[in-house]
């Protein structure tokens, strides 16, 4: 606790003043008080923890004292206008981006420290993009072994059986053989998602994975996100598919101008919820 | 103006032509896989991490790029061994040094063009490619290997190319410092017999089927490197 205490002090790079901890949850303890009917995952230790993180882009402050924890086997749903810092949070969990100030642990490691090596912590952690990025010049099989095989050193023939079980998973078990650029782009987000499965990690993270996607293949896509949240996978997602935040999240999280702004169960945010922005932002996108 | 050709000549002098021919394969060659090494090594180097990593990269393509190919052959087999120990030149000039010197001068300099060729063609992946793949706990060095740099070649393969056609044609310079290419063994047929216009000629056609030959070989390697990669569906 008293590391956790150490590190609330922390310093704006630029003006070199102390930042004052604005987040009106300080410390572990209320965290869980005030959260939403505890999973009985929730009783562990938290698998990512966010204590008064900061990250800026130059001059620009895009993370504003964030302190968050989440649970193993949690669904949390990050939601919020473009441009308040969604994405930029989902990546500081895998280092994608660096954060400049306070602490941030995942999967017990402290990944805020540049010391700590982060690429065994990512091995833990899939992800899924908005624009997919499946890899062009490997099929589909090699797109989902290619990691496994090599961070794992699994032999191919495992690597191949589990490759096929994850795409029978996804629904396209006949794509196997096929180049990402002969797939729709449904068929290639849900390759995507048994690409990030296939080391089984213990986290998954979602960038808007339905945001590129024409409105007939939103469903294929969602379809197997549920059904990876129902088998209790930990789930970090950024979406606008409301619907899906009501029906899968735990807990709800609304970000604007790099804070977050309200948290809660998806029913206290649908139903009544506190800020003003958190209800301008529904009315807008409902 | 009533110049008789003489043909024969070539047909006198082939043991000639075929000796410079070999050498200007070899000396091509040799020098063709170390500029490609060292170029890819360069242009990966140029989009280091390390800021002094960078700036060595970019001061060495700078260098060598904006300087005349001959002056730095003529450093590498005039300049150079009067800086190393006594027995070490006369080691070297007792060993084939010309040689030594235009592969050293030849590969060094196309290699800065092929680094800036090997920056250009990574800096054209999209770099979701290369976040996707550490995402799955690549390392770096295995992000670059298995994902960048076989896209990047479909890229590069064809300014590449254009830097081995220039090498070759570059290797005819190798005559200045007394190597018996192709160029230096037409010249020599041209001052024996006062043949030059039939000499000249051969050499040109010589280095016209080398040239093409490369491109043709190289568009096979395209074709084989861009397999199964349309473009993505946007
Ligand atoms: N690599 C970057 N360099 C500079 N600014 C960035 C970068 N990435 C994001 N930003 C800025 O940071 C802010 C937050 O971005 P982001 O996290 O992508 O928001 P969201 O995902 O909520 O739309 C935006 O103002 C965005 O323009
Ligand atoms: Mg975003």
């Amino acid at each position: 606790m008293t590391s956790h205490q150490q590190s609330y002090i922390s310093v704006c790079p630029h003006c070199r003043q102390p930042i004052t901890p604005s987040d009106e949850r300080p410390s572990l303890e209320v965290v869980q008080a005030d959260s939403a009917p505890a999973k009985p995952q929730r009783n562990g230790e938290p698998i990512i923890s966010f204590r008064q993180v900061n990250k800026w882009f130059g001059k620009l402050h895009v993370l504003k004292d964030i302190n968050e924890d989440i649970y193993p086997g949690e669904v949390v749903v990050i939601i919020g206008p473009s441009g308040s810092g969604k994405s930029t949070m989902l990546r500081c969990i895998n280092r994608l981006e660096t954060i400049q100030s306070g602490r941030l642990v995942v999967d017990g490691y402290e990944i805020s420290n540049p010391k700590v090596n982060i690429t065994p912590v990512r091995a833990e952690i899939g992800m899924v993009f908005q624009h997919f990025h499946l890899y062009p010049h490997k099929t589909v099989l090699e797109n989902i072994m290619l990691a496994p095989m090599k961070v794992r050193k699994i032999p191919q023939t495992e690597a191949k059986s589990i490759a096929l079980e994850l795409l029978k998973k996804v629904g396209i078990p006949e794509k196997a053989e096929a180049y990402p650029a002969q797939l729709s782009g449904g068929q290639q987000q849900r390759v995507a998602i048994a690409r990030g499965l296939a080391m089984r990690p213990k986290i998954m993270l979602f960038d808007e994975p339905t945001s590129a996607l024409d409105p007939e293949m939103i469903k294929e896509v969602l379809d197997v996100m549920k059904a990876l949240a129902r088998e209790g996978m930990t789930m970090v997602v950024v979406t606008h598919e409301m619907g899906f935040a009501r029906e899968v999240a735990d807990r709800v999280l609304f970000m604007d101008g790099g804070s977050i702004i309200e948290r809660g169960t998806p029913e206290h945010f649908f139903v009544n919820p506190v800020e003003e922005r958190t209800k301008a932002f529904l009315r807008q996108i409902l | 103006m009533n110049h008789q050709f003489n043909w024969a000549v070539l047909w006198e002098y082939r043991e000639l032509l075929l000796a410079g021919l070999k050498i200007t394969i070899q000396l091509s060659s040799i020098s063709i896989v170390i500029c490609t090494v060292l170029g890819i090594i360069l242009g990966i180097m140029r989009l280091a991490k390390n800021a002094l990593v960078r700036l060595f990269a970019s001061a060495y393509v700078e260098f060598f790029v904006n300087t005349p190919l001959i002056i730095q052959m003529f450093f590498w087999y005039f300049a150079l061994p009067m800086m190393l120990p006594e027995t070490l030149r006369f080691w070297l000039w007792s060993h084939n040094y010309e040689f030594i010197a235009s592969v050293i001068g030849l590969s060094i300099y196309t290699s800065s063009f092929i680094a800036e060729a090997v920056r250009a063609g990574i800096q054209a992946i999209d770099k979701g490619q290369r976040e996707a793949a550490l995402s799955t706990g690549l390392s770096g060095f295995q992000t670059m290997w298995y994902i960048i740099l076989p896209q990047a070649v479909r890229i590069v393969i064809p300014p590449i190319c254009n830097q081995y056609l220039n090498l070759i044609k570059n290797s005819s310079l190798a005559m200045t410092i007394a190597v018996p290419e192709i160029t230096f063994q037409a010249q020599a047929i041209e001052s024996y017999t006062f043949r030059g216009f039939e000499a000249f000629t051969a050499a040109t056609l010589i280095y016209i089927s080398l040239t093409l030959t490369v491109s043709f070989l190289m568009s096979r390697v395209e074709r084989w490197a861009s397999k199964g990669q349309r473009a993505v569906v946007a």
